[in-house]
């Protein structure tokens, strides 16, 4: 009895594996002669809010358009909560997305658009006006049921899309790049309701942004997309603070990439390597370098001030350009363009890439 | 743009003599049909509405009518069908020679009628007649199809390129197969575009008489060859001005509705 009991609480390794939400394998997709993605494999846990991340034409929505049904992998398999969906139609798959620019139907009101899907599924009237009015009320949007699309506000239109998804209680739920369209502050507004309202109904986001900012403060994990294939996957952590590729260091926030004589003088190796703009300080006193500590001597290029802390650029004599971050309102006196500093960094923070 | 009283009433004017051309000529239709007289002297001294009332009666004009009603009907379907099945392939697919399928699509429109009616002619004598299908309706009917096809064709891909197939894509995500999402979504987008083309199809059809004059057999007579063949007869002149006076009628119907239509939902 007890041996049973606790095999089901620690399941074995298999079923940990059929728990995925989503399984791409070898997935490859052209069109025509373009390539728009490469051998991806790729596994979203269950309840994960899962980030695909990458410029414009990296291939990251046409992975969203695949899991969704919209277009057919070149080759490859597709796996849905262990079921094979690969050439399934996007109405047999168990997914809901959210569009980019909503495609809210505009010759029907707000609550005939949420109710779209269950009535396709012949749920009874009076059920489905309860899931509607719940629905809406967890958008916190009760008040326009009856209006048309057209007259919503941007904000308004991504959360009726929003509802329009999540009331058919989808395994997966795809959102395009949904805060594309708003303004910054909605578009933050936005981010804060969309992680409460995953946490609420914990199910599987796969969120496709080219927003780094976007990416990190709402994902568990987050794939990196760079020209057709993932560079990498790991939590947010993971990737600003250890990045495995020099497009990974660059793209998710600002990096200072020291390669060459540098690397060899400061690190003790070619490199390159990746060094975070907050990790690089103005040395309080001219100190000698230890083991931890590597320092260099630069002059101050370029003072940009940002709000809450000022950035600035430094050229070393070498020519290499060094970028620094600092507080504002520290007790120091920030150095001033054309001065001359000495820097320092703690040796762990270069990241090898 | 602004423009100078001169260039404002000389383009008045000129538009105005233009139009006069044009639409002259059908008032003259029209009031012929009330003149007494069977010369069609001018100006009128005796009104009379004698000739519409041998129009009504007239049972040549009836059967014509009526052929012509069933020729335009039929290949008005047969455009709707086909035409909407090529735009359709044209706008949401690629295909190896798409180019060439939608010039070959056009161009019986840029034909002249005469090449089409002798081409059809040529293939119905010494292909279809031996296999027991000579020139007749059917031959009218085909003939006129392939320039209605046109119509809907075109009419039906220029709506199709403005639909937003995010709504499609919307629906079928939400569960609609491939039949609702085509009836709630896609087929109300292109309705009126359908009603447009398939309205001047039928108009393009019901006055069609170059390709009709080589593709049609006797017995098969439609209202325009009719009117062709009684207007040099004396007696017959003035029917044919009645013909005409309700034909201007009933052409402006379609045209008004497909330019109505196609105006409306635009945005």
């Amino acid at each position: 009895m007890t041996g049973t009991r606790s095999q089901t609480l620690e399941p074995p390794e298999q079923s940990l594996q059929a728990q995925a939400a989503i399984s791409l394998r070898g997935i490859e997709k052209s069109f025509g002669a373009f390539t728009a993605v490469r051998n991806l494999d790729l596994d979203i846990a269950s309840g994960e809010f899962f980030s695909l991340l990458g410029p414009s034409g990296s291939g990251k929505t046409t992975v969203l358009r695949m899991i969704a049904g919209f277009e057919r992998p070149t080759d490859g398999s597709i796996e849905l909560g262990g079921e094979m969906v690969t050439d399934k139609a996007p109405f047999e798959r168990k997914v809901n997305t959210v569009f980019q620019d909503y495609a809210l139907f505009p010759h029907l009101n707000v609550a005939q658009n949420v109710e779209y899907g269950l009535k396709l599924r012949k749920v009874p009237r009076a059920q489905r006006q309860q899931m509607v009015n719940d629905a809406l009320e967890m958008i916190r949007l009760p008040q326009v049921a009856r209006r048309l699309p057209s007259q919503l506000s941007g904000g308004q239109r991504q959360r009726v899309a929003l509802a329009r998804a999540l009331i058919l209680k989808p395994q997966v739920l795809l959102l395009d790049e949904p805060l594309g369209a708003l303004d910054k502050q909605l578009r933050e507004q936005m981010q804060i309701e969309l992680k409460q309202i995953q946490r609420e109904v914990g199910i599987t986001f796969v969120f496709v942004t080219h927003d780094q900012e976007e990416a990190l403060s709402l994902s568990d994990r987050v794939a990196v997309f760079n020209d057709g294939r993932i560079d990498q996957v790991g939590s947010p952590a993971d990737l600003y603070e250890r990045p495995a590729t020099r497009f990974v260091a660059s793209f998710l926030g600002h990096t200072n990439l020291i390669e060459g004589d540098l690397a060899r003088q400061l690190l003790g190796a070619p490199g390159p390597f990746s060094l975070r703009p907050e990790h690089v300080r103005v040395a309080p006193s001219a100190r000698a370098a230890n083991d931890q500590q590597a320092s260099l001597t630069a002059t101050v290029r370029e003072v940009v001030y940002t709000g809450s802390c000022t950035r600035f650029v430094a050229s070393t004599p070498s020519g290499a350009d060094i970028i620094f971050q600092e507080l504002n309102g520290a007790s120091t006196q920030p150095p001033q363009r054309g001065a001359e500093v000495v820097l320092e960094f703690d040796r762990r923070h270069a990241v090898a890439i | 743009m602004q423009l100078s009283r001169t260039a404002k009433f000389s383009l008045g004017a000129f538009a105005i003599v233009a139009m006069a051309g044009i639409y002259l000529p059908l008032l003259l239709v029209i009031t012929n049909s009330f003149n007494a007289t069977t010369s069609g002297a001018f100006p009128i001294q005796d009104w009379t509405t004698k000739w519409w009332v041998a129009a009504w009666h007239n049972e040549g004009v009836r059967e014509a009518l009526w052929t012509s009603i069933k020729v335009a009907s039929i290949a008005t379907v047969i455009a709707l069908v086909l035409g909407t099945m090529i735009s359709f392939a044209l706008a949401r697919y690629e295909f190896f020679g798409k180019h060439t399928v939608n010039l070959l699509v056009v161009l019986p429109i840029a034909l002249p009628g005469i090449v089409t009616g002798v081409a059809f002619s040529n293939t119905f004598k010494h292909v279809f007649e031996p296999l027991g299908i000579g020139l007749g309706m059917l031959s009218v009917i085909v003939g006129h199809a392939t320039f209605c096809v046109v119509m809907v064709f075109n009419n039906v891909q220029a709506r199709l390129g403005r639909v937003n197939r995010g709504l499609e894509e919307a629906a079928m995500d939400m569960g609609a197969n491939l039949f609702t999402t085509f009836s709630q979504v896609t087929f109300p987008a292109i309705r009126s575009a359908l009603i447009a083309g398939g309205l001047l199809a039928f108009a393009l059809s019901f006055d069609e008489i170059v390709v009709t004059t080589f593709t049609t057999a006797p017995g098969t007579e439609t209202l325009p060859i009719w009117i062709f063949n009684n207007m040099s007869r004396p007696n017959q002149a003035p029917v044919v001005n009645v013909i005409a006076a309700v034909l201007i009628v009933f052409s402006m119907i379609p045209v008004y509705l497909s330019q109505k239509l196609t105006g409306d939902d635009r945005d």
